[in-house]
Parts: structure tokens; C-alpha cells; sequence
């Protein structure tokens, strides 16, 4: 189609469309308004504005038709049908037109794409091809470019109009080249246009590869865009799209961007991986190595901007996403992650929070050693230690300073508004604090109940959980699990399960109060029992039919636990047997009849007598405690009972129901002695008679596994669901610390170094080693963190034994070695070989080597699990005791410990000021020099 | 992490669906259909649905459920969290998140939740940067496109992905430079049959109308901070100062949001406004009953109790009421059997009756308990924990702005056992 061939401002068809308008209808026909009174017309007024719109192509009418077209998505098939018909007609000049257009087919590709709309789809590409021509027609008459990413959009926009002819197609695309100017108009009609081909374009890219794919080379040029925006955007829509194909393009692009200069997109780009990813999962080597640049991103640290921010989250996201299990990469990035967590934005806390929860499970000891009351892991290792070690283990155990700054950093966090972050927070709080540091967790869990029905009904599920194991938690609190008249049911059912949890001696008064299941608080304590029992038995003289009935099951299951003294309640029971009629109800006192007809010898006959009258008419599971009632009796009194009993056998031997045929088939067998009988006959009585275990009553929640996330809905759930991680037990022994501490050798480090000196220019050299106090204080104002102000005290010896390190290495080790316990010896040895390994290789490639202190750390935590897992005694004991004897170590060396947390901050001037290449080349690793420094202050202790 | 999202009204109709990943079939809302079918009230609907490819997580807001398809773990808060955003950015963009004002602005609700998700995960939430890349449809924009014949576009090219700060868009002018904050204190409570507390708490938050020009940096500081012991704030404000100082530091957003919420639970600082004395009976015969209910104001610190509703939900059998009220006037409705006494202005001198007869379901027993009573009021210029501003500062800025603080509290769930 040819610009001439378009025809507008038809002034005699607009007219003449709006006087049918008004013909038939009494509307204004001010067609601005007629988005606002759209909805209200019938099918056919709905059809003489879209001929009107057809027919016009005034100005004002294309602004208009996005209101227009949004009314489509609820208007009648047959009529969208039909408008789109004479939206084909439509002549597009201008742009507001050409966006309604694209809204159009936004809207009739994504949001009501069900069968009948097959031939539409046809006509919507043949629509596509005449907005392109019109799109074509206005590049001439504006003489404005499109991006290239445009191009790119409109391109493939092209393409993906089925199998339509590409007419034009080649046409277009050289005017898009050719034309260089922009404004400001042609600007706004871009983005958005763009927006709506891109929503166009993912959504249907999968379903259409091969015309997908015509719209790769134009975004391959856009990712060179000077501008940012538009790299970051190209990398967005070619990453989105689903097509195998492209997958080394993707690649490529991932890779590139991961190094822009721009934040944003290699944010961007850490986006991208997690769709690369999902896409094909063979990729996960190289997208590893990305992500392990993107998270030593210097910018994260150094920028405040909100990008960089992101950027960090985005990161972590795909390594949750690719790569959870390499804990070694986060080694050297988790302080700076914790000192970010609170200025990043809520949703990426969320994630970081619980990578970070992973993360120090497999990283520290754990804090629970003293109090893990609560705890039945680890309260059978601490009994079955002897008495001295167990003085020990409470008194050497001092937390990693890397562990105490998580805990540090998340605690204002429970503050946040979301409530995402809060659990989050709380979760970590639950799996890593000292038991005694939980409380502060409760308040704000209780805070969340205020909020919408589904958090509540969240939280208050791990509320359950958490109560079970520690009631003393939310005692205080009580009072919010109240249930009200207008919760939702599942929410009192919570509330009422924790209430439950929460019953101890102190409380149970005011509970039973406020409570009515009222059975499982009396065996969760067995004082109250009785009070328990009295009061139920109080409910039986209610006149609520069903609160009686709950009361006998609840009854019935408490005498069970009782050893059978209550033979005036099941006498009181049996008076109320004729008014009950729940079954459920009558069947457990018909039950405890039989069962403690020793007790009632004169009252069970009784009942079994009016039973025998009653039986035909009763419920199944009447007739069947019946039938068990009759034979109980039958063998302890069968003087009174024998015919009785005979009586109601004949009566279930013709029952409708089979189970009750069968059930007085055997019966009779069982009981009365004729010839055939066999040898089960003589303990008929011991077989029904039998003492029966008390049933146990606990919660449901009982059986949630706490080691687990216990994070509530999903988790509790989900454990089959893909992507869920087990979060591991403590380490016995805690892995080497040090591997935080590493930023000196880190040679990507130094590639940031340029924008590092940026934010800071002032410093100068002779600062080196000496004052690394001051910039100490101002790294923290900038990282706004809160450091231990105390640490700094011996960073300089600490240093200069790192260098020192190298050479003194193999004597250190081999004295060392005499020290070592055996049952450190496993891990500390792996270090060793590590170390000499390093010593041979004078130069050893910088990423070879991280490689393989990767490796290593990941081979310990394996060893470590493992053995923990295999043998759950008596190795979680040696576990321990191993863990005490490291902790001594530590005891020592307390005051290098506390180096370890502002060694970064320390290292990154040198980093800066040494220039790249001598800290490259030096193969000090942070960790050894750590390990030696603590060797060196036991040596001089 | 968040695969798909449908939206359902109360019917069971499935009006719109947006996918960030790969297609997934509607069908897998049967799942939930289902669901919904077992609960019978919509409140019922268990929020996470198992099915046995994906998970379900719904919320129900404004008769709308919102059910996102999760194919992974994820924190179930998360998802929650993200869709009452999603339904609260469509109410700060179309006045009302309905059926009807996400349907007639279908494009931008796409636009909205293409920007709010990025391959499932939440990228732009805060309504100063989505303002910044879709802009919210008016009246007066309408008005103006339709006669200049300029679509709803943005003027300028975002620039809000690269502001420093996440929540604040750049280059805000205003004429007048106003802020305002509303405290506004929510009673929980449940009374017990004598009058005494069961249970009561305070639920507090400060709503904020910031229009300052530039980059503003607020303080705000109160009277008595020490009340405050359990808040949640707005990510703008500053952690740190508030944990030091009790002041609140922050750089707010533009327009309208919440800086924060507060919780009082401390029973001896929450004062009951009003006191109500009732006596509900049904006889054992005659198939009648009594119902005798009188307010009075309590602790009110001087100020007029507004806005008085009670209302009770009878038990079934109650079939009319015919009822006399010195003040204000009562409906119950037989359907529904909500009883409902609108008071309005509590006088403290004349204190407000209602007093009549029940008429029962002739034959059926007498009801089992007796039904609480729920109570609205609403107090105006005051909080009733007694919370006060003491000051607000601003820096960064050389305008004077004008500054206005107002309180209100309201009845949360105010419940008075019978």
C-alpha cells in the first residue's frame, strides 16, 4: 500500500457515520466523550461507533480509540469482530491513531486470545502490515527516526504478522534507516509503541521462532547504543525471547554487558541470566562465571545510586536461580552484602535474606550450644557429652564476627513495611540467632497479623510452627491470637492451634476461657486434666447438640489417656446417651461403654438393651460400636448379655450394609464357642479386651520438620517443589573463616579500581599501610555500616604478617601440624595442600587458583555433611567436640578474629594505591594470612 | 519466581491474564475454581493452592481475586506482598481497583504489570517511578488529549530507572509547597460481657501528602516517641537515625504514601472510648426476645465521639425487630441478619437507647449464645494513645513550606461480647 492510496478526513463519511449515530440512538455523539459512555450502550450503538470511527478518521477520534479499544476486551465476540473489520478500514495518520492500533491488537493478542478469535488473528496481521505502512507514511511526513532499537521492534513486529506478505517491508526499513532527525513527539509515540510491540513480541515470540528470530540482528546493533537505556532494553527484549536458537547470542550479549560501563545494564544483564538460564540450562559454566564478575562489582559498594543497588540484587537472584550450591562465591562478597542489605530495595532484601541464611548455616558454628533447650538435636549431644566438656562448649563459644554482623544488619530490617522482608528477617533470626537473641523476632511477627487476611493466614502458620518448638516466645502476645467472629475459618483454626501450643500451667485458665478445643490443652499438660474433664462434661449439660457431641469425642479420648477412674463420668455419659443423636458422638460413648464395661458393670447391659431396640434405626457406625459393645459384654458378663448379644448379631447378620455383616460375621466366630471354632476363640477376650494405646493428641504442625525453612506455605508444602532448597545443619567445625576476608588478590577487583579512586581523590600514597584507621571511618560512612569502631586496632601487624606469610609458610606449617587435634586435622589438611601447592607455582594464574580454592571450600562442606548425615550420633558428638576444640582455638585468637571483619575495608586501599599488578602477582591469599595469624598470636600467647 | 497472573472477579469469570515467562493455560485456574467452590465465602479461599504442577497464590481485594501461578519456591509472603502492591498501584492509578476500571484502562494495566515484573520478579513498585514511566490517566488529560488529539504518552524519556533516590522522582516544582500528615489511630478491642478489657490495642498510622519542590529532607520528631515501640516505616525513612535519635529521617516520595505504622499493645495506654451497656435475651417460650442496648462515652479526653455505629449479627432465628431508639436510626436487615443502629454524635448528657422486642422463628429453640455487638467511631483531633508531633524540619531546601498535621481515631475491630 502506497502513501496515496491512503485516504483521510473523509468529512462526508464522518458525518454521515455520526448522523446514524445519532439516528439511532439519543448519545451525543461528541465522540471524546464516548469512552466514558461506551459501556453503556447495547451491541448494535457499539457497531455505529466503530463505523463512525471506521468511517472518520478525524483527528480526535484516534486519541479517542484507545478508550475505544479498551472497551473491546469485554464487548462482544461477533463485535469485536466486526470492529475489527472496519478498524482495517481505518486510514492511519497520526500517531495517537497508530497507538491505538497497537493497543488494539495488545489487547486482542494477551488478554482475550480464545478460540473463536482465530480469523481475527489473520485480519490483525493484515492490520499490522497497514499500521506499518501509515508508520511509513509518518516517517516521511515527520522526518523523525526511529531507534534502531525501534527498528529492531517494528521489524520483527513485521515478521511476526504470520504469514502476510512483507510488502513494504523492505521500504520501511530503509526510511527508518534514512531518517536521522527526532523530536520530541515522534519520542513519546517511540516508547510507547515500543512498549506494546515488546509486550506483542515476548508474548508470541515462542509460538512463532522463525519470525522471532528475522528481529535478532537489529537488536544485536541496538545493544551498541551509546544510550544506556536503549542497551538495556534491547538486552531485555532479546533475552526474553523464548527461542532456543539464539541462545549463544544471548550468550554473547550477557557476556558483553556484564562489563558495560552503565550499572543498569548489568543489572540488565543479571537479569538476563536467569532467562538464559530457564532457557537452557547447559549454559550454567559461563552464566557461573558472569554472575562471579557481577557480584565482585565494585560499583555496588562504592555508588549509591539506585542501579547499582539493583544491581546487586539481580545478581543474587540468579545465583539463587543458577547456582545456589556455590557458596564459595559468596565468600568474598558477604560483608558487603550484609552492609548493603538495608539500602536495598525491599524486594531484593527478601532474596538476599535468605541466601544469606543459607549461607551461614553452612559458614558458622552453631550459636545454640547452652541454651538449645528447646532444641532435641542438640540437646541429646549435650547430655550425652560428659559434664566438663559441656562447661566447655558454653563457655568457648564466641560468635563469628561475621555472624554477629548479619544478625547486626537484618535486625532493623524487621521494621520494614513489607512483609516479606519481615518473615524473611524473622526466618533468619529463627535458624541463626542464640536462642535468647528470638524474642525480639515476636513482636513484629505479631505486628503482621494486623495486615491482610492471606499474611495473616501466613504468618500465623508459622507462628504455629515456631510455637510448637518454643512457647515461651509468644506468650507474652497471647492475647492477639484471640480469635474473633470475624476471622476467616482457616484463620481460627491457626490461631486456635497456637493457642493450644502456647497452653502451659500459668495461662491455661484464662485460655480455657477463650478456648473450646479444649482437648488437647489438657494432654499437652496433665494437671489441668481434670479441670479439663470437668469442665467438658460441664459443656455436656449444653443444650447444643453438637457441643455435646464434640465434648464426648474430646471425653472419650482423654479417658483413653487416663488410666480408667472415671467411671462417674462415663455413668453421666450413659444418662445423656438417649438425648445425643450425633453419631460420631453416640458410637464414642457406645465405644467406652465396651470399653469400661468392667468399670459400669450394671449400666452397660443396660445401654446394650436399649441399643438392641434402637438398632435397626441407627447410623453404620452405631450398629458397629454396637456390635463391639454386645461382644465385650458378651465375654466379660455373658450371664446378663448372652441373649441380648445373640439378638444383635441376627440383627447385623442381615444388615444392608456389608462392613456391618462382616463385622457380626466374625464376631460370632470369634465369641460364640461352637465346634468349628478354632483356636482364635480362646483369646477372643484378649483380643477385644486388649488395653489400647491412648490415642496421641499433638498438632498438626507438629510434624513441619523445624531444621528445614519452615517457611510456612509454600515451604511446608512444597518440599517436592522445584527450586527448594534444604537449608543444611550447623557445620560441626566451622569453616575457615578467613575466605571473607579476601580482596587483596582478587584481580577482577582491580579492573574497578579507577572508579574507586573517583569517589575518593583526596587520599594519597603514603597512606598505605599506616592510616588505614581514617579510611576505615570513612568507608564506613559510605557503606553505611555500623563496624566494630574497635577493630581496627591491630589491622597493621595483621597485615604485614599476610606478607610476611609467604615465606615464613612451610615453617609455620610444620610446626603447626604438631598442634593440631586429629579431629581438625581433615580440613586443615586439605588448606595445607592448598598452601603448598601455591608455593610451588611462583605465578599461578590468579583465576586457576580461585578456582580451585572453590573447590576446596566446597569439598569440605561436602566431607563435613556428609559425614554428619550418615552416622547421626555419635559422629554429631565428635562433631561437636571437634567444633570446641577449633573454638579454643579461636578463644586465643580473639583479637585477630575481630580483624577479620574490617580487613576488607583495610585491603581495598591497597588494592587502590598498590596498583594492580604487584597485588596480583603476590599469591597471599587472605585466608592463609589469616591462619597464620592466629598461629602467630598462639605462638606468642 | 511469579510465573502468570489472572484475575477473577466474584462471579468465577476470568477477565484478564499476563504472563512473564512461557504461556501457561488458563485451565490451571480449575484448580482454583475449585477451591473457591469448597470455601463458599470468598474470605475462605485458602491462599496457596496446590496443584500438581504449580502453586497457586491468591489474595481477595475489592471483589477481584488476584491468582498468581508460581512454578518454584518462593517465600509465599513475597508473591502475597507483591500482588496487594499490584492492586494498590491500581488504585493509586485508576481511583479504584474494580472489575470495571482495570477493563476500561486494559493498556495500561498491561503496561503496568510489564513494568512491575521482569521475568517474574518485581523490578518497579514505587508509584513515584511507574508515574514516571506510564502516567496515570485523568479527567483533565482526557479532556486534553481529545482536543489536541495527543495520546497518553509521557512528555519525557523516563529518567526515573537512573534518579538516585528509588522512591523520589527528580525534578519536582511546585507553587506551593505543602506536607501534610495524618495520624490516624485504630482501637482493637474485645470487651467482655461486664465492660472490662479482654483485649485491646492500638494500631496507628501516619499517612503523608508531600508536594515539595526539589529534594527535601524531613525530620520528623515527636513529643512523646517513647509510645512507639513496634513500627514498620517506608523504605525512605532512615533506620538508623530513628533507632538513635526517635527522630524520623527521610526524603519522602513525592505525592501521597504511608511513612508508617505503628502498634500499641500495652493494655493500660489504650483508653476505650465509650462504654455500652446491653442486654440481649431471648425467652424460652413465646418464641420472643429483649434487646436493650445503651452507649455512653468512657475516656475521650474531652473530644465528641463521631460517626457512632453499632452493629450486631443476629443469630438466625431472629426474624424482626421492632425497636426504639432515642437517637439515630436502626434497620435490620431478616437476609442478611445484620442489626444495624446508626448513632452518629455521641451526647454525653442524653445518652443514646435502643430498646424493643425480637421476634423469634416461631418453634425453633432458643438461640445458643447471644451476639456481639461490633462498634464504629470515629474521634477527631486526637489520638487516643496520645501520641503528638512535636516538630517537623526540613533541610536541603531554601522554600518555607507550609506544614499540617491532623489525627484521627477510628474503631479497628471493636468487639463487646454479650
Amino acid at each position: 500500500m502506497s502513501a496515496n492510496s491512503v485516504s483521510y478526513n473523509d468529512q462526508g463519511s464522518v458525518e454521515s457515520g455520526v448522523d446514524a449515530a445519532q439516528e439511532n440512538s439519543n448519545i451525543p455523539v461528541s465522540i471524546s466523550s464516548g469512552g466514558a459512555a461506551f459501556s453503556l450502550f447495547s451491541a448494535d450503538y457499539k457497531k455505529c461507533w466503530f463505523s463512525v470511527i471506521a468511517d472518520g478518521g478525524m483527528d480526535s477520534s484516534f486519541s479517542n480509540a484507545r478508550s475505544f479499544f479498551g472497551q473491546l476486551s469485554r464487548s462482544e465476540e461477533n463485535l469485536r469482530e466486526f470492529s475489527f473489520q472496519s478498524m482495517i478500514e481505518v486510514n492511519y495518520c497520526d500517531l495517537a491513531g497508530l497507538s491505538a492500533l497497537m493497543d488494539l491488537i495488545v489487547v486482542l493478542y494477551t488478554c482475550k486470545m480464545n478460540g473463536g478469535l482465530g480469523s481475527l488473528r489473520l485480519e490483525a496481521a493484515g492490520v499490522m502490515r497497514n499500521a506499518l505502512v501509515s508508520a511509513e507514511n509518518l516517517q516521511l511526513t515527520l522526518k523523525s527516526d526511529f531507534s534502531s532499537e525501534e527498528q529492531a521492534l517494528t521489524n520483527n513486529h513485521k515478521s511476526g504478522n504470520e504469514e502476510k506478505s512483507s510488502r513494504g517491508n523492505e521500504d520501511l526499513k530503509e526510511m527508518l534507516e534514512s531518517s536521522k532527525e527526532s523530536n520530541l513527539l515522534k519520542l513519546q509515540f517511540e516508547i510507547l509503541l515500543k512498549k506494546l510491540v515488546y509486550v506483542y513480541l515476548v508474548r508470541y515470540a515462542e509460538e512463532q521462532q522463525d519470525l522471532a528470530l528475522l528481529s535478532i540482528s537489529t537488536f544485536q546493533r541496538a545493544l551498541k547504543d551509546p544510550n544506556q537505556l536503549i542497551r538495556a532494553s534491547a538486552l531485555r527484549v532479546l533475552s526474553s525471547i523464548r527461542v532456543p536458537i539464539i541462545v549463544p547470542i544471548m550468550m554473547l550479549a550477557i557476556k558483553e554487558a556484564s562489563t558495560d560501563l552503565s550499572p543498569y545494564v548489568r543489572k540488565t544483564a543479571a537479569h538476563a541470566i536467569q532467562k538464559l538460564y530457564s532457557l537452557d540450562p547447559d549454559q550454567k559454566e559461563h552464566l557461573i562465571e558472569v554472575i562471579e564478575k557481577l557480584l565482585k562489582d565494585k560499583s555496588t559498594v562504592l555508588s549509591s545510586s539506585r542501579d547499582s543497588r539493583a544491581l546487586l540484587m539481580s545478581v543474587v537472584m540468579a545465583f539463587e536461580e543458577v547456582c545456589p550450591d556455590r557458596i564459595d562465591l559468596i565468600h568474598k562478597n558477604y560483608r558487603k552484602l550484609c552492609n548493603l542489605l538495608v539500602d536495598v530495595e525491599e524486594w531484593g532484601q527478601v532474596v538476599i535474606i535468605h541466601m544469606l541464611t543459607r549461607y551461614a548455616r553452612t559458614q558458622f558454628v552453631s550459636p545454640w550450644r547452652e541454651d538449645a533447650v528447646f532444641d532435641e538435636n542438640s540437646e541429646k549431644a549435650f547430655y550425652d557429652s560428659e559434664e566438663e566438656k559441656r562447661v566447655d562448649q558454653s563457655k568457648l563459644y564466641i560468635m563469628d564476627p561475621d555472624h554477629r554482623l548479619l544478625l547486626r544488619n537484618t535486625k532493623p530490617l524487621l521494621q520494614s513495611r513489607n512483609t516479606a522482608v519481615v518473615m524473611a528477617v524473622s526466618q533468619l533470626y529463627w535458624h541463626l540467632a542464640p536462642k535468647h537473641e528470638l524474642s525480639i523476632i515476636t513482636k513484629s511477627l505479631v505486628r503482621l497479623l494486623r495486615s491482610h487476611r492471606e499474611v495473616q493466614y501466613i504468618v500465623l502458620q508459622n507462628i504455629a510452627t515456631m510455637s510448637i518448638q518454643r512457647k515461651g516466645m509468644f506468650e507474652p502476645f497471647m492475647k492477639s491470637f484471640y480469635v474473633r467472629s470475624t476471622d476467616a475459618t482457616h484463620i481460627k483454626t491457626l490461631k486456635l492451634e497456637i493457642l493450644t501450643n502456647l497452653a502451659n500451667e500459668a495461662n491455661i485458665s484464662t485460655i480455657l476461657r477463650e478456648f473450646q478445643a479444649i482437648g488437647r490443652c489438657a494432654t499437652n499438660i496433665s494437671e489441668v486434666t481434670d479441670t479439663c474433664l470437668n469442665g467438658l462434661v460441664l459443656l455436656l449439660s449444653n443444650r447444643d447438640e453438637t457441643v455435646v457431641a464434640e465434648s464426648v469425642v474430646v471425653i472419650k479420648k482423654l479417658l483413653q489417656t487416663q488410666p480408667s477412674q472415671h467411671s462417674d463420668i462415663i455413668k453421666h455419659m450413659a444418662k445423656l446417651f438417649d438425648n445425643i443423636t450425633v453419631p460420631m458422638a453416640r458410637a464414642s460413648i457406645l465405644w467406652l461403654m465396651g470399653e469400661y464395661c468392667e468399670h459400669v458393670p450394671k449400666i452397660a447391659p443396660d445401654v446394650l438393651r436399649k441399643m438392641a431396640k434402637s438398632f435397626t434405626n441407627e447410623e453404620d457406625i452405631v450398629k458397629l460400636q454396637t456390635v463391639n459393645l454386645a461382644a465385650k459384654l458378651y465375654l466379660t458378663n455373658s450371664k446378663q448379655t448372652k441373649l441380648l448379644t445373640q439378638y444383635i448379631l441376627n440383627l447385623g447378620k442381615y444388615d444392608q450394609n456389608y462392613d456391618i455383616r462382616d463385622r457380626t460375621r466374625f464376631i460370632r466366630q470369634l465369641i460364640v464357642p461352637n465346634e468349628k471354632s478354632g483356636a482364635l476363640s480362646k483369646y477372643a477376650r484378649r483380643i477385644l479386651m486388649a488395653p489400647k494405646p491412648a490415642p496421641v493428641l499433638q498438632s498438626a504442625f507438629k510434624d513441619t520438620r523445624m531444621d528445614g525453612w519452615m517457611d510456612s506455605g509454600l515451604a511446608q508444602r512444597m518440599r517436592s517443589a522445584s527450586g527448594y532448597l534444604e537449608l543444611s545443619d550447623w557445620p560441626a567445625v566451622a569453616p575457615d573463616q578467613s575466605v571473607r576476608n579476601v580482596e587483596v588478590v582478587e584481580p577482577v577487583k582491580e579492573a574497578g579500581a579507577p572508579a574507586l579512586g573517583e569517589s575518593k581523590p583526596a587520599k594519597s600514597d603514603e597512606k598505605f599501610y599506616s592510616d588505614s584507621e581514617e579510611e576505615e571511618e570513612e568507608e564506613e560512612e559510605e557503606g553505611s555500616s555500623s563496624e566494630d569502631s574497635s577493630s581496627s586496632s591491630s589491622e597493621e601487624s595483621e597485615s604485614e604478617s599476610e606478607s610476611e606469610e609467604n615465606s615464613d609458610d612451610s615453617n609455620k606449617s610444620s610446626s603447626s601440624q604438631s598442634e593440631k587435634s586429629s579431629s581438625e586435622s581433615d580440613s586443615e589438611k586439605k588448606k595445607k595442600t592448598l598452601k603448598n601447592k601455591k608455593l610451588q607455582q611462583q605465578k599461578p594464574d590468579s583465576k586457576d587458583r580461585k578456582q580451585k580454592n572453590g573447590n576446596t571450600v566446597k569439598g569440605e562442606s561436602e566431607s563435613e555433611s556428609g559425614s554428619e548425615s550418615s552416622s547421626s550420633g555419635s559422629s554429631s558428638e565428635s562433631g561437636s567436640e571437634s567444633g570446641s576444640e577449633l573454638d579454643s582455638d579461636s578463644d586465643s585468637g580473639t583479637d585477630q578474629k575481630k580483624n577479620t571483619k574490617s580487613k576488607p575495608v583495610q585491603s581495598k586501599p591497597v588494592t587502590k594505591y598498590d596498583g594492580s599488578f604487584l597485588s596480583r602477582e603476590s599469591p597471599v591469599s587472605g585466608r592463609e594470612g589469616y591462619q597464620e595469624s592466629e598461629r602467630e598470636g598462639e605462638m606468642s600467647d | 519466581m511469579i510465573h502468570s497472573l489472572f484475575l477473577i472477579n466474584n462471579a468465577g469469570d476470568l477477565f484478564l491474564e499476563k504472563h512473564w515467562k512461557s504461556v501457561i493455560s488458563r485451565s490451571v485456574c480449575d484448580y482454583f475454581f475449585e477451591a473457591r467452590e469448597k470455601a463458599v465465602e470468598p474470605d475462605n479461599v485458602p491462599p496457596v493452592i496446590r496443584t500438581p504442577h504449580h502453586y497457586l497464590i491468591n489474595i481477595y481485594r475489592e471483589k477481584i481475586f488476584f491468582v498468581s501461578v508460581i512454578q518454584t519456591e518462593v517465600p509465599p509472603l513475597f508473591v502475597i506482598e507483591f500482588l496487594h502492591r499490584v492492586a494498590e498501584t491500581f488504585q493509586d492509578y485508576f481511583g479504584e481497583c474494580s472489575e470495571t476500571t482495570i477493563k476500561d484502562n486494559v493498556v495500561i494495566v498491561y503496561e503496568l504489570l510489564e513494568e512491575m515484573l521482569d521475568n517474574g520478579f518485581p523490578l518497579a513498585t514505587e508509584s513515584n517511578i511507574l508515574k514516571e514511566l506510564i502516567r496515570p490517566p485523568t479527567i483533565l488529560r482526557t479532556m486534553v488529549n481529545t482536543i489536541t488529539g495527543s495520546s497518553n504518552v509521557g512528555e519525557t524519556l523516563p529518567t526515573g530507572q537512573l534518579s538516585t533516590i528509588p522512591w523520589r522522582r527528580a525534578g519536582v516544582k511546585y507553587t506551593n509547597n505543602e506536607a501534610y500528615f495524618d495520624v490516624v489511630e485504630e482501637i482493637d478491642a474485645i470487651l467482655d460481657k461486664s465492660g472490662t478489657t479482654v483485649f485491646a490495642e492500638i494500631q496507628g498510622v501516619i499517612d503523608a501528602c508531600v508536594k515539595l519542590s526539589g529534594m527535601p529532607d524531613l525530620t520528623l520528631s515527636f513529643m512523646n516517641p517513647r509510645l512507639l515501640d513496634d513500627v514498620s516505616f517506608h523504605p525512605c525513612v532512615r533506620y538508623k537515625r530513628w533507632e538513635s535519635e526517635r527522630v524520623i529521617s527521610f526524603i519522602p516520595p513525592d505525592g501521597n504514601f504511608q511513612l508508617m505504622s505503628y502498634h500499641i499493645s500495652a493494655q493500660n495506654l489504650v483508653a476505650i472510648p465509650v462504654y455500652v451497656k446491653q442486654n440481649i435475651s431471648f425467652f424460652e417460650t413465646g418464641s420472643s426476645g429483649r434487646l436493650d442496648i445503651t452507649v455512653g462515652p468512657k475516656q475521650t479526653m474531652g473530644k465528641t465521639v463521631e460517626c457512632l455505629v453499632v452493629t450486631v449479627h443476629m443469630p438466625k432465628v431472629v426474624l424482626s425487630a421492632n425497636l426504639n431508639a432515642t437517637q439515630g436510626t436502626y434497620n435490620y436487615d431478616p437476609v442478611t441478619k445484620i442489626l444495624v443502629w446508626d448513632i452518629g454524635k455521641l451526647n454525653s448528657q442524653k445518652l443514646p437507647n435502643l430498646k424493643g422486642s425480637l421476634s423469634l422463628q416461631s418453634g425453633a429453640p432458643k438461640p445458643e449464645e447471644n451476639p456481639s455487638l461490633n462498634i464504629d467511631l470515629k474521634i477527631q483531633q486526637l489520638a487516643i494513645s496520645g501520641l503528638k508531633v512535636n516538630r517537623l524540619d526540613m533541610y536541603g531546601e531554601k522554600y518555607k513550606p507550609f506544614k499540617g498535621v491532623k489525627y484521627v481515631t477510628k474503631a479497628g475491630k471493636f468487639q463487646v461480647r454479650t
